[in-house]
């Protein structure tokens, strides 16, 4: 059993409104030693493989399929 | 083919919703419209009589809505679901020359499918645009004009003249309708490629048909003010706001200002161009 986060995350230069509402309403709150937010979602799931490297190759696929839209995401696999 | 013939699958999953307004507007123009539950074409969970197949229709409809409720992307888990059981059905249908339509979700819905754009192929095997987060931050909920730029590939507007101004609501959160950044120059040549090939359907305007209008005319930050598309061969369609939500006149906001026929609110020509093109080939 692996256990596995896979953060998405958005390219550079894409728009990320909802780092930058977040960003605003901390400076708002005084939080003004705060110079950029950036909105990651982490997805952390518990995976049944025989070595890490088959869990690597199921977690990629599954980024491919579903979690991630190539044209605006980044992702990054980090095993816990 | 009489239009009474023309089957419509109106497909929807849990969080589908528009739907009934969608199976309203085939109904109203003499369509026959039928909602299929995904799980019927999966050929799951379903009782014996229950299960369709794709291909007994003639133009497959993705409603708008929250699919999924919009987790992990709006629109993302439908696409994958549909991919990984229905793909090659899919393909298939769309080479047939069968109609497909999508509103709001229903777009998003098909941009994660790849059967918009559908840069040299039918289906990408990876999304090649993506419709995101809007320029706002927020839900754009209200009325939005749209400017019809299609010059005739597009058979979901064939009933519209170029240049119309059409009056039609939106209702997202996710709609800025992008394409992949490589580079700039890269970017321009795919945008540039959408207009050459006449695939861009409508652009969102001011009352006057600025399509070059901002925020709030473009609701949500697409460039070049995109806000529905074709693919190819003008048979899959996709857009932002909701013409089924103006279906007749008395829905539109202005309904009694604007003296036009009971039955023909903004959104009627849609319905109707795509009823028109499947009647005349099969």
């Amino acid at each position: 059993m692996f256990t596995v986060e896979v953060k998405v995350g958005l390219k550079k230069g894409v728009s990320d409104p909802e780092g930058a509402n977040t960003h605003k309403s901390l400076e708002l709150l005084g939080f003004k030693e705060v110079s950029s937010v950036r909105f990651l979602k982490v997805y952390r799931m518990t995976i049944d493989a025989p070595d890490r490297d088959s869990a690597m190759e199921r977690v990629e696929e599954m980024c491919r399929k579903l979690l991630t839209n190539p044209v605006i995401h980044t992702h990054e696999i980090v095993f816990l | 083919m009489r239009s009474d013939e023309v089957k419509v699958c109106i497909l929807r999953m849990e969080g589908t919703n528009c739907e009934q307004e969608t199976f309203d507007a085939f109904k109203r123009l003499g369509a026959s419209p039928e909602f299929v539950h995904l799980k019927q074409l999966e050929g799951r969970d379903t009782l014996a009589g229950e299960g369709r197949l794709l291909k007994d229709f003639h133009i497959l409809m993705f409603p708008g809505g929250f699919s999924a409720g919009d987790y992990i992307r709006a629109g993302a888990i439908f696409a994958a679901r549909m991919k990984a059981v229905l793909g090659r059905d899919l393909v298939a249908f769309i080479e047939e020359g069968k109609a497909i339509g999508g509103f709001c979700n229903g777009f998003q819905i098909m941009v994660e499918l790849g059967i918009l754009p559908a840069f040299d192929c039918t289906m990408a095997e990876h999304p090649q645009a993506v419709l995101h987060a809007n320029d706002s931050g927020r839900f754009e909920c209200r009325p939005t004009v749209l400017k019809h730029v299609n010059a005739g590939k597009c058979v979901w507007t064939s009933r519209s003249n170029k240049g119309e101004l059409r009056h039609i609501p939106c209702a997202h959160a996710e709609g800025k309708f992008m394409l992949p950044h490589e580079s700039q120059e890269k970017e321009d040549a795919l945008y540039q490629r959408l207009f050459d090939e006449d695939r861009v359907v409508f652009q969102f305007s001011d009352p006057i048909g600025d399509t070059e209008a901002p925020y709030p005319f473009n609701p949500n930050g697409s460039r070049f003010n995109i806000a529905g598309i074709t693919n190819d061969t003008g048979t899959v369609f996709g857009m932002m706001p909701h013409p089924e939500r103006v279906f007749f006149r008395h829905t539109h906001p202005d309904w009694y200002r604007r003296r036009i026929g009971p039955e023909e609110g903004d959104g009627r020509a849609i319905f109707w161009s795509v009823l028109d093109h499947i009647e005349r080939k099969f």
